[in-house]
């Protein structure tokens, strides 16, 4: 039997309603289900990375319908231009890529649909600097992430963003599980991931004090780190918008016009947005969730993004201490509390075993990590959706989250809890990256596929895709380098970390730094407006949120929501209630209550005319 | 103000606890000053500005405006010192008393004062807090936050609301609410029985005819950019959530009054024990912490209901300050 005919057996047993066939060069997926567990597990039959480009699952699920994506604005601001490349998503790889290329003298232009960068799966990570140890040797993802991870410690010096390699645990809980351990070490070390090995209990807890007593030890990976995402995708955008690099915010693209050449290659004409039609020379596809619909409409796509969701916990800094690493259960590890549901089921373990090994253990087990911050986050889960758009919060997965790390940090209460959120990952069914030149069409580079390790592996994809845009581009004309190219970026001064002397004299030449606007996070009225004078304008509260996180603590905004508003509606003069709190449509406030100016002026009008009527 | 920086009670936080503790122990002698981060002393009664404030104290209705004026006022006439717009970002215990560090407009201050006392107030209890779920827009507010933006700002947060607890806060913002011209769809809360006073109930809700939904909780946000829909759902005598009782309300805001918790982290960080469920900090029958030399009072030392407690409790602490400073003295 061929490949073709094995794959199509297999999925014909899942669900006769799924026509399966060969598309040029990938296997193609339709029908409808009634499930969506289906049409995911048939994209995953479908998978056969040795004879095929990819698998195109366009399963549809009955009845689905998508969450309601935001309300954007329709203008005309990029109508006819026509830039070099255009990066299509502000993520941390859209906005590597643009840094990168902005080390050219080139016009380059990010179109984000988001109000600002990291917008989607970016801000909602955990922030693990990832080790990959069980990546396969051969995969993209072990590829850029090795690269990424060695790249990170002197991006984030020359970005000014905080970073910290303090390693990564895999707990183990018996002694046999010391044996795998010293496999994976061993291949670990044959992959370039060096440094790995098993550390007994005694010694684990100078790194973790606090693991709980089943703990025997644990693999312990010195090149595990841990970023903010979310401030690293910023400085990268703001390092690439002060080296030239334009943004346009709420700007999504809708179609694309293609023209097919004589030899059957495509090439991208023009990329028509909610803010008029584009005509790039070369386009990168960093979409994220997205990419395949991008993908399909440049022609060039051989792979399907099937969303995952996963939700992220967070405590409030008192919480912190509980974990000072980034630390999970070892895949095969077994804990005291799960004996029972492996009872009678003598292969699981075994199983889990191999999947530690052959790579196909894709989404790590939720953790515990000792975020930048000082909070201690939690998680994440993954759930499959049909819905790319659904960042929504659900009580059970929330629960079920904390009671399972519970059991890694004893100490873990509910009330420690200050703040979740769900991220979408990007998986193809491949569960590897897809960074390419195009296949089918000249003119785009495909960064797809981005979902863990994205955060570590962002730097070295960018590299690559910066690369081939020169080469491409080079082609046709001669491309420069970019002479007043600065790759430092400077973060507004941040008072709290400064020393007593440092933050007096800082107050004694702007008193605004004196002023302190965010209680939890103790951020001065100076700070912010740092940052809406910052190369990349995000005059949102959520923009400043995230730049220097006042909203992010324990009152979660409560007192300085309206305080931060303030500050932006007087630095941008505008009125307050139009300060949002991201997009166009998220509107704060309705304008004034009654008796505000706006009554005042109709009332003094009422009167004048009164006036005018008694004369 | 003095240079020196010397002082025997400061005070942190200029609200009704702060300003009773500080003229208190200002009558008591002691060279007292009192901090406070905002640019304007009175706390969070500036945005209280609907009556009932002083019916213990003074026999009187007053707005909370006109409540902290009169403690100002007594304040200002005492000449005691204060450092507003002043933000205190680490407290140093030594052998015999204690150094503050503050930031304020004018740089980076240190103070050393022989007592503190903690008037440092409360906030307010989240929605991820009481696990909110679904969607975050814009729309979700705390009942404070919605009241600031009200009486504060003069803006509207909202036209058709759901008020989620029937903590005060809730009460008053849903008669604030409507007398603006928002519609309030409905209060809901969790217990049984309301958690705000009875006078709150009647002068409202009922008068305004605003439905009080008992043994109800918020369990979903829906809306990506502002608030579209919000899901209620009964509980059961666990306060469990029934899914079969669900219902979807449409609106554009959600407003939140689910409890206050005392705000002690800087009493925490001087070693002062904060009890982890009620956020109340350990003190002996003077107000005194387990931290010798250490004090609170008001909101901090735990939620009271009304402000006329409040202040007793201030001037209880600035005098057990004083008493305790003597002590001391004497003894040293």
């Amino acid at each position: 039997m061929g490949e073709f005919d094995k794959i199509c057996k297999k999925i014909k047993k899942l669900s006769p309603n799924i026509e399966i066939s060969e598309e040029k060069g990938c296997i193609v997926l339709r029908g409808q289900v009634d499930d969506w567990k289906t049409a995911v597990k048939a994209g995953q039959l479908a998978v056969n990375k040795k004879k095929y480009l990819g698998v195109i699952n366009d399963i549809k699920l009955k009845g689905f319908v998508p969450s309601p994506e935001s309300m954007l604005p329709e203008d005309s601001s990029l109508d006819g231009q026509r830039p070099d490349v255009l990066v299509i998503g502000g993520g941390i790889t859209g906005c590597a890529a643009a840094r990168e290329l902005s080390r050219y003298k080139l016009d380059v232009l990010v179109c984000e649909k988001g109000a600002d960068v990291a917008s989607g799966a970016s801000k909602a990570n955990g922030g693990v600097v990832h080790v990959g140890i069980n990546f396969s040797a051969s995969s993209q993802k072990h590829h850029y992430n090795l690269i990424g991870n060695q790249m990170y410690e002197e991006l984030s010096r020359k970005l000014d963003v905080p970073f910290e390699r303090k390693g990564q645990v895999m707990l183990c809980c018996k002694k046999w599980e010391r044996i795998p351990v010293w496999f994976l070490a061993h291949f670990g070390e044959k992959k370039g991931i060096h440094g790995t090995r098993y550390m007994k209990r005694e010694e684990l807890l100078e790194h973790e004090p606090n693991v709980p007593e089943f703990i025997d030890g644990g693999m312990f990976m010195p090149i595990g780190g841990i970023t903010s995402p979310y401030e690293m995708t910023i400085a990268l955008a703001e390092n690439a918008a002060s080296n030239g690099v334009r943004f346009s915010f709420e700007t999504k693209v809708q179609s694309m016009e293609v023209r097919t050449e004589a030899d059957g290659t495509a090439h991208i004409i023009s990329v028509k947005t909610n803010r008029g039609t584009l005509y790039p020379k070369l386009v990168i596809n960093a979409a994220g969730v997205h990419a395949d619909e991008i993908a399909d409409m440049a022609g060039d796509r051989t792979f399907t993004i099937h969303p995952r969701r996963g939700t992220d916990i967070i405590t409030d800094k008192k919480a912190g201490y509980m974990v000072k690493t980034s630390m999970a259960k070892a895949p095969f590890a077994v804990a005291p509390y799960e004996k029972e549901k492996l009872k009678g089921k003598a292969f699981t373990t075994l199983r889990l075993l191999i999947n530690a090994f052959n790579g196909s253990n894709h989404t790590k087990g939720v953790g515990v990590i000792h975020s930048i911050h000082g909070n201690m986050l939690i998680g994440p889960n993954a759930v499959e959706t049909p819905d790319r758009e659904d960042t929504a919060t659900y009580r059970d997965e929330v629960d079920a989250i904390i009671r399972m790390q519970q059991h890694l940090a004893p100490g873990l209460e509910f009330r420690d809890v200050i703040a979740y959120f769900t991220g979408v990952r990007a998986p193809t069914y491949e569960e590897d990256f897809v960074v390419r030149k195009g296949i089918f069409t000249d003119n785009i580079l495909e960064a797809a596929g981005i979902q863990s390790p994205g955060v570590t592996a962002a730097p070295a994809i960018a590299v690559e895709l910066a690369k081939w845009a020169a080469e491409y581009l080079e082609k046709t004309e001669h491309v420069e380098a970019n002479e007043n190219f600065n790759e430092e970026r400077k973060a507004p001064p941040r008072l709290r970390e400064m020393s007593q002397e440092e933050r007096d004299r800082l107050i004694k030449e702007n008193s605004d730094y004196g002023v302190i606007v965010c209680r939890c996070e103790e951020i001065s009225k100076g700070e912010i407006i740092d940052v809406l004078n910052s190369p990349l304008h995000v005059p949102t509260v959520d923009g400043i949120k995230r730049r220097l996180r006042p909203g992010m603590g324990r009152c979660q905004g409560g007192f300085c929501m309206p305080l931060v508003m303030n500050i932006i509606a007087e630095h941008e003069g505008i009125p307050l209630s139009d300060v949002k709190k991201a997009g166009s449509g998220s509107v704060i406030t309705y304008g004034f209550t009654k008796g505000g100016p706006e009554d005042a002026v109709a009332a003094a009008a009422g009167d004048a005319g009164k006036e005018a009527a008694d004369e | 103000m003095n240079k020196d920086m010397n002082f025997d009670v400061t005070v942190i936080g200029g609200g009704p606890a702060g300003l009773a503790a500080a003229l208190e122990a200002h009558k008591e002698g002691g060279r007292v000053l009192l901090i406070e981060r905002e640019d304007r002393l009175g706390g969070i009664l500036k945005q209280c500005i609907h009556d009932g404030f002083g019916l213990v104290r003074y026999e009187e209705k007053l707005t909370g405006p006109e409540y902290a004026q009169r403690f100002i006022d007594e304040f200002e006439a005492a000449d005691i010192e204060s450092m507003l717009t002043t933000f205190v970002t680490d407290i140093k215990k030594n052998d015999v008393d204690f150094t503050i560090r503050a930031v304020c407009s004018s740089g980076v201050k240190t103070i050393n004062t022989g007592v503190i006392i903690f008037a440092t107030g409360c906030r307010e209890r989240t929605a991820r807090q009481v696990f909110i779920h679904g969607t975050r827009p814009a729309g979700i507010f705390t009942a404070g936050t919605a009241q600031h933006l009200i009486n504060i700002q003069g803006q509207l947060p909202t036209r058709r609301c759901v008020i989620l607890g029937s903590g005060d806060i809730g009460l008053i913002m849903a008669r604030r609410l409507t007398l603006e011209g928002a519609e309030v769809e409905g209060v809901y809360e969790i217990q049984p029985e309301p958690s705000g006073l009875a006078r709150n109930v009647q002068q409202c809700l009922i008068d305004y005819d605003i439905p009080l939904h008992l043994s109800h909780t918020v369990t979903r946000v829906f809306g990506r950019d502002r608030v579209e829909a919000v899901e209620i759902c009964r509980v059961d005598e666990n306060r469990n959530p029934m899914p079969e009782t669900a219902r979807k309300v449409e609106c554009d805001g959600l407003i939140l009054s689910v409890g206050l918790i005392p705000e002690n982290e800087l009493a925490e960080s001087v070693g002062v024990t904060v009890n982890k469920a009620t956020g109340c900090p350990t003190c002996g029958e003077n107000q005194m912490t387990d931290v010798p030399g250490v004090f609170a009072c008001g909101n901090a030392l735990r939620v009271f209901d009304l402000v006329d407690y409040v202040s007793a409790s201030g001037e209880a602490a600035g005098r057990s300050a004083m008493e305790y400073l003597k002590e001391v003295r004497a003894n040293g």
